[in-house]
């Protein structure tokens, strides 16, 4: 009894404190992959049928939506090129350092992290795709977060609404900084200290800032829901919905943003 | 005490334990998570009520530490909640192989209101805290899901004879 006791505390210290634990946790991790895959053997079924079993009429209905959208974003694109040959150039009068092209990794979720007070996905992609720690996670609207945890065959991702995680961000419009803190529910970030007389209105979009070098500059993170300016308080209450669908996706992209000074070490 | 049988009797357990995981890890829509039993809690309960000479404290606090890992809790979290769950499943296994099915349940719920208190007090320490009471549903959930799982794994130890 002592033992354990002691083997506890000894653990939540080393775990806590001192984050010695990583490297234990990542072995028991891959030891335990068996589990989330039969834990997840009904979800592929469920997506098995979605493949399989629709009908023509659905097929058809999709693909043309498809097309529309295929368009759309092609005509988007076009000026794409002119507008990054042109940010290139300013840039280079700035005398600042060009944007990195960032590489993305499609990767499926094969699992949540039970504990619902905390927001955490399991990926199947890990140490064998080389996801490493830290690495940034999005989906078709926006950041998700980050990775925590790689173990051989699946890595653990951080959700932005989680109590523990913060991303720092700046207003899409007119580039003024804060820092976007998860809230432990899912559709929610608060933002701190922000001045009650900043200019930041409902419906700014906040993308990440790229400080912290974490996370690469420019991605969307959250539009701006609710704003509180309480002339007691020194600063403003301000609330903001995530732009990607952190409930619902089942595929994400997982971002390689490494420079070459980074990637050394 | 057959202690030949001790060799297949160890995959019965381990099975057991591996499907609790299972279970625990199997995604659930936001609001069934806060519902869903502490099954790895059940399945050693009822281990170490069925054979305390075999299944205790050890056993607890690695079966724990597994269940930390899955979670992504802080190392520790579950090996101290099961750990004390197994030590008064322990002192009262006597009391609950006489117990009636209601009385049983009772008990199954007092002991996963006692884990989830110890879950939810360590990730306070980590500041990842619940903000409300819905935490302790799955007590009540664990409780409503003893009997089955009594049955299940009462069907299982007798069909295998372990001992």
């Amino acid at each position: 009894m002592t033992l354990v006791a002691l083997a506890v505390a000894a653990l939540l210290v080393a775990d806590l404190r001192y984050n010695r634990l990583d490297g234990s946790r990542a072995v028991l991790d891959t030891l335990l992959a068996p589990v989330f895959w039969v834990a997840g053997i009904p979800g592929a079924i469920g997506a098995w049928q979605d493949t399989h079993i629709r009908s023509r009429q659905t097929l058809l209905e999709d693909n043309a939506h498809l097309r529309r959208e295929n368009l759309v974003l092609k005509g988007r694109l076009q000026q794409m090129a002119s507008l990054q040959a042109d940010n290139a150039r300013l840039r280079s009068l700035l005398n600042s350092t060009a944007l990195l092209r960032d590489d993305v990794l499609v990767a499926e979720v094969v699992g949540v992290a039970p504990d619902p007070v905390r927001h955490q996905l399991i990926l199947d992609k890990g140490d064998d795709a080389d996801v490493y720690q830290g690495q940034p996670l999005i989906d078709a609207g926006g950041l998700m977060g980050q990775v925590v945890e790689v173990s051989q065959f699946h890595a653990r991702v951080l959700l932005i609404t989680d109590a523990t995680h913060s991303v720092p961000v700046q207003v899409n419009r007119n580039g003024v900084r804060a820092v976007a803190e998860g809230t432990g529910s899912l559709d929610r970030l608060e933002i701190h200290h922000v001045a009650a007389t900043t200019d930041i209105r409902e419906g700014d979009l906040l993308v990440t800032s790229g400080l912290g070098q974490r996370f690469p500059i420019g991605y969307p993170v959250a539009t701006v829901t609710a704003i509180e300016r309480d002339p007691g308080q020194a600063f403003a209450r301000i609330t903001a919905r995530p732009t990607a669908a952190l409930d619902r996706v089942r595929h994400v992209l997982l971002v390689f943003a490494r420079d070459e000074s980074e990637a050394s070490d | 005490m057959a202690v030949e049988e001790g060799a297949t009797g160890y995959w019965v357990i381990l099975a057991t334990l591996f499907t609790a995981y299972v279970l625990a890890v199997l995604p659930l829509g936001p609001w069934l998570a806060w519902l869903r039993p502490e099954w790895l809690l059940l399945v050693v309960t009822y281990w170490v009520i069925a054979l305390p000479h075999r299944v205790g404290l050890v056993t607890a606090a690695l079966a724990g530490l597994l269940m930390d890992v899955l979670e992504g809790a802080v190392l520790g979290q579950n090996v101290l909640a099961l750990s004390v769950v197994a030590l008064v499943a322990r002192l009262l296994y006597q009391r609950m192989r006489v117990f009636s099915l209601a009385q049983q349940a009772l008990t199954v719920f007092l002991l996963a209101g006692l884990h989830q208190l110890v879950c939810q007090w360590i990730q306070n320490l980590e500041g990842a805290g619940s903000r409300s009471f819905l935490f302790l549903l799955p007590a009540l959930s664990s409780a409503l899901f003893w009997p089955p799982v009594l049955f299940l794994l009462r069907g299982a130890r007798r069909y295998y004879r372990v001992q």
